[in-house]
């Protein structure tokens, strides 16, 4: 029960935000917070008292750690069925943390309107929940779909129209064009999948574990599987497919990009670990290439139009382009090393991410500007904000001691026995990450500054939000163990599906010179 | 059996009854208010006489058939002629001129979509069908004053005479290749040997019928007739109109074995591919409302010919499900057109300048609009999505993949204008001319019936076993051989 509570709370939340905006502003966005804060409390009472090292079985059975369902659509056997394990848990924690952050963050920058806006905001983050604990593949594609138009008005209505007829409602249309029409798409391979165990069996069903069981000829298992990866791959975004994103990221308000590059860009990532490769293992392993290939295609796109953009926000929705290329490549290389590496990284790129897009609106409220060629020679202008912005630009780049490193290295490591010249292809694109980076922090704080007068400097909230997200970055980057441990046995049940054969690869991980035991001793 | 038939026929008694009531009572003294009532009395009689005749099917008379399907898609126009009524009553008090006829012609039109629906005879098929289309033109023409209204009666009166003429010429050929005019002999007759007369006919037909549900490419007039007629006129046309001759066709199908050869599915396939693709294709520089729901049902039965394309497995049930949730989607959108329009006289207020920021004046009737459009898009959370997947899932059930594929297509580029609608009505500058309803707008009959159907859009769409479960026990059409 309490699953649906997690999905009903913000949902509530939201409702009473729009209701209570004829009251004044401050009671709207404290309600916003506490709902928020709501949920965040509880996922992380739930990751406390509930054992999420549950033992993988030998892949016939998903285990939950905590489950709900009740009968929904008798007529197709559609189920309301939640459940929660180790991945879910991990992302829904991180999805009310950057949903709290989302609300301090439009704390001044949202003016107009507050009730309708908080409305939104609250409703994304309801559905994003709703995505990271459907098991029932009909409820999983309604919380999918459904996440989109909050997103939708989020954008159109407090986004910003770039320069050069670049319209924010534009960019809005553009992104819920392209994720709905492949959210389509997966409909259909979802509709293929049933009708297929339908006539194996003449029994209708939507449910995860059943669809598990599905035996499907090669050449059918290939394109649903492409059904599934393309809805997912449009949401990570993988490169040919990316068209939306800088756009939506650029026009959208922050509270908008930092749920868009925190969140639902990780859902993308949590549908492939949860439902493209394990329902579909022999087709996705022979896709493994491919999609490597993009992933690699995805970083050096990613990081060489970095380099070119002029919108600080542009520039950062490119990088992500970059770091969903690891992740990419990470999910399709089969090895339990790579695929936690995947969680750290998914995690560490939240973080940063969200940290560099509160940051360009901090500067933005302060400059009126989100282009580079108006800024320069800001450090020593604005307080403490420039030395924030280097921490976030060096997480990014993947500095030891932020998580970001500990991400990259293990899905680089990990990958490695599996395809090694990926890996080293991969790591030429780090060295691209440093360049841009680096550009990005040179063009907007250091050179010849505009002005002399300084700048407002942050204040108690702003500081305190960018602390926290420091914090956890650090933490994350020196002592991952506790999340690993979290996700260690959905993430090996992933493996073990992907790899039924267990070849060769399956042991690299516990080769000597590992530097993270993995192998929990609390089992 | 009588008794059983003398049941099955009082809803269409019913509603004939009550026209005549109602013409009656214009005669000797005029209201407009009373008709209403008397109306929407003989309305909601008949439904609840549609409950009662739920029990007795299948009722079979020499020119009428109740079946599970009549039935169905009687309720479907019965309630949508019950909106429709109350919906008139708001538009038309601000009318200049002659009101309570207009109930009239909406009552026979209504008779004739129950006898259409129902029909198993060519004889029957015409009378209802003119029955149907004969009101029509006068209530699309009903603001003759207004030069776009009466533009819109005289469009569909000659194009719908033009298509009539088809499906006569098309009956005559059947009959001459056969000999026979019950449908269901008919058609086993023309299973043994069609012949070229025979399949000339059916051609006819199909163009006939094609025309009444504006499906490409004999959607010209749809779009004009849509803008120009007044708003409760055009809502009977785009939801009880169209349901009734879509039941039929479903009966033609799916009841007989010959309609099923592969050419003719081609043919329907070619159909429902460009009447997905034109007919979201052109909604897409509209700046009307009203003329962007024409192009969105022009739209909407594209994705319904799958239906009678597939006429196996799922096809009846999706069928009605399918009809159910384009009635609830477009009655809501016209609702609120139709809310808007009435409060001043002249022209429709169906400009999408007059609904932007509507949003921050009437939160509630924004809300029913941007459900409607939602649905209209098939977005999850609204009974639409239902009726997209359960097309989805027909054409993946019979691995019609071009009509699959038409239909994502179609659906990607129907959001892009179903969002433009519904963005209009968030963004922040008033329009320039402000058309609005009056402050107690949802405490009256119309505004009640639209936040009504509002709910059960978004309330089917979440739980949508009911509508299920009706359209299986009712949409079942199976095969028959006399």
């Amino acid at each position: 029960m309490i699953l649906v509570w997690l999905i009903v709370i913000p949902f509530i939340g939201g409702l009473l935000c729009w209701q209570t905006e004829r009251l004044g502003d401050k009671p709207t966005r404290w309600i916003a917070l506490a709902t928020m804060l709501i949920e965040l409390f509880i996922s992380l009472w739930l990751w406390t008292h509930y054992d999420f090292h549950l033992p993988a079985l030998d892949g016939s059975t998903t285990q939950w750690a905590l489950e709900f369902r009740v009968p929904w659509i008798e007529r197709f056997g559609i189920d309301f069925h939640l459940a929660m394990d180790g991945l879910s848990l991990v992302l829904i924690a991180l999805t009310s943390f950057l949903g709290v952050l989302a609300v301090l963050c439009s704390w001044n920058e949202i003016v107009r309107r507050i009730g309708f806006f908080h409305l939104n905001l609250l409703w994304i983050l309801t559905g994003v929940v709703g995505v990271f604990l459907a098991i029932d593949l009909f409820l999983f594609f309604f919380f999918w779909e459904l996440m989109l138009v909050p997103m939708y008005f989020l954008i159109s209505l407090w986004g910003h129209s770039g320069s050069k007829g670049q319209t924010r409602i534009g960019a809005a249309i553009k992104f819920f064009i392209y994720t709905q029409a492949s959210g389509l798409l997966m409909l259909v391979s979802i509709l293929g999948l049933v009708f297929a165990h339908h006539a194996n069996t003449g029994e209708y069903s939507f449910s995860y574990q059943v669809l598990l069981e599905t035996t499907l000829s090669p050449t059918l298992a290939t394109w649903l599987m492409l059904g599934f990866f393309i809805a997912f791959a449009v949401k990570l975004p993988v490169v040919p497919l990316h068209g939306w994103l800088p756009d939506a990221h650029a026009q959208a308000p922050t509270a908008g990009s930092v749920d868009l590059a925190g969140i639902l860009l990780k859902t993308a990532a949590y549908g492939m670990l949860r439902f493209a490769l394990p329902l579909f293992p022999e087709a996705s392993q022979a896709f493994a290439p491919i999609a490597m290939g993009l992933g690699l295609l995805g970083i050096y796109y990613g990081a060489v139009l970095a380099c070119g953009q002029q919108n600080v926000k542009r520039f950062v929705a490119y990088t992500s382009v970059a770091h969903m290329g690891f992740v990419l490549i990470g999910i399709y290389s089969g090895s339990l090393l790579a695929l936690q590496g995947v969680i750290v990284l998914m995690l560490a790129h939240a973080f940063s991410a969200a940290g560099l897009f509160i940051l360009s609106g901090q500067l933005y409220e302060r400059l009126r500007t989100r282009e580079m060629n108006k800024m320069g020679g800001l450090w020593g202008r604005l307080g403490t904000l420039p030395g924030f912005w280097l921490f976030f630009i060096a997480a990014s780049l993947g500095i030891p001691v932020t998580a970001n490193f500990i991400g990259e290295f293990m899905v680089l490591f990990g990958t490695f026995p599996a395809a090694p010249w990926v890996v080293v292809l991969a790591s030429v694109g780090l060295v691209l990450a440093a360049i841009y980076s680096l550009i990005l922090m040179q063009r907007v704080h250091y050179g010849p500054p505009q002005s002399k007068t300084p700048l407002k400097g942050l204040d108690a909230r702003e500081f305190a939000m960018m602390l926290s997200i420091v914090v956890l970055l650090i933490w994350l980057g020196i002592y991952p163990q506790p999340l690993l441990d979290t996700t260690e046995a959905s993430m090996s049940e992933v493996q073990q599906v992907f790899e039924p054969s267990g070849t060769a690869l399956r042991e690299a991980p516990n080769g000597p010179g590992m530097p993270i035991t993995l192998m929990s001793e609390t089992r | 059996m009588p008794f059983a038939a003398a049941i099955a026929y009082l809803p269409m008694i019913l509603v004939a009854a009550t026209a005549i009531t109602v013409m009656l009572g214009i005669a000797w003294r005029r209201d407009h208010t009373v008709t209403v009532a008397v109306s929407v009395l003989g309305l909601a009689l008949a439904l609840i006489a549609q409950a009662f005749a739920w029990r007795v099917i299948p009722v079979h008379t020499p020119l009428l058939d109740f079946d599970g399907l009549a039935l169905l898609a009687g309720l479907l126009i019965l309630a949508s002629t019950l909106a429709c009524a109350i919906l008139a009553h708001v538009y038309l008090e601000s009318f200049h001129g002659a009101r309570e006829e207009f109930y009239i012609l909406l009552l026979c039109a209504a008779a004739g979509g129950l006898v259409l629906a129902a029909s198993r005879h060519l004889a029957s098929l015409f009378t209802g069908l003119e029955l149907l289309s004969m009101p029509l033109y006068g209530m699309l023409a009903y603001a003759f004053h207004e030069k776009r209204s009466l533009e819109a009666g005289i469009k569909y009166l000659v194009l719908s005479a033009a298509a009539s003429a088809f499906l006569l010429f098309g009956m005559a050929l059947l009959y001459a290749q056969t000999g026979e005019l019950r449908i269901d002999i008919l058609m086993a007759s023309l299973d043994q040997n069609a012949g070229v007369w025979g399949l000339t006919g059916i051609g006819l037909m199909l163009v006939g019928l094609g025309f009444k549900l504006s499906v490409v490419p004999f959607h010209l007039w749809t779009p004009d007739v849509y803008e120009g007629g007044p708003g409760p006129a055009a809502t009977f046309l785009a939801t009880a109109s169209k349901v009734a001759v879509f039941a039929l066709m479903m009966r033609l199908m799916l009841s007989t074995p010959v309609l099923q050869g592969e050419w003719l599915r081609m043919v329907l396939t070619g159909l429902a591919l460009a009447s997905m693709l034109v007919g979201n294709l052109l909604a897409l520089t509209q700046s009307n409302l009203k003329r962007i729901l024409g192009y969105s049902s022009i739209a909407h039965f594209g994705y319904l010919l799958i239906v009678l394309v597939v006429a196996d497995g799922l096809a009846a049930e999706t069928g009605g499900v399918y009809l159910i949730t384009y009635i609830l989607s477009t009655l809501a959108a016209f609702g609120v057109v139709v809310l808007i329009s009435g409060t001043t006289g002249g022209e429709d207020a169906s400009a999408l300048h007059y609904y932007r920021g509507l949003f921050w004046r009437r939160p509630y009737l924004t809300a029913v609009l941007t459900v409607s459009m939602l649905s209209l898009a098939g977005i999850p959370a609204t009974v639409g999505f239902i009726g997209k997947f359960y097309v989805i899932a027909l054409g993946v059930e019979a691995h019609r993949w071009w009509l699959v594929g038409g239909i994502l297509i179609g659906s990607a580029i129907g959001l892009y204008y179903y969002l433009r609608v519904t963005i209009t009505l968030f963004l922040p500058q008033p329009g320039m001319r402000r058309r609005d309803v009056s402050d107690d707008w949802g405490l009256r009959a119309g505004g009640l019936v639209v936040l009504a159907i509002a709910g059960l859009v978004i309330l089917l769409g979440v739980y949508p076993t009911p509508m299920i479960e009706l359209a299986r026990a009712l949409g079942d059409v199976t095969i028959r051989l006399p």
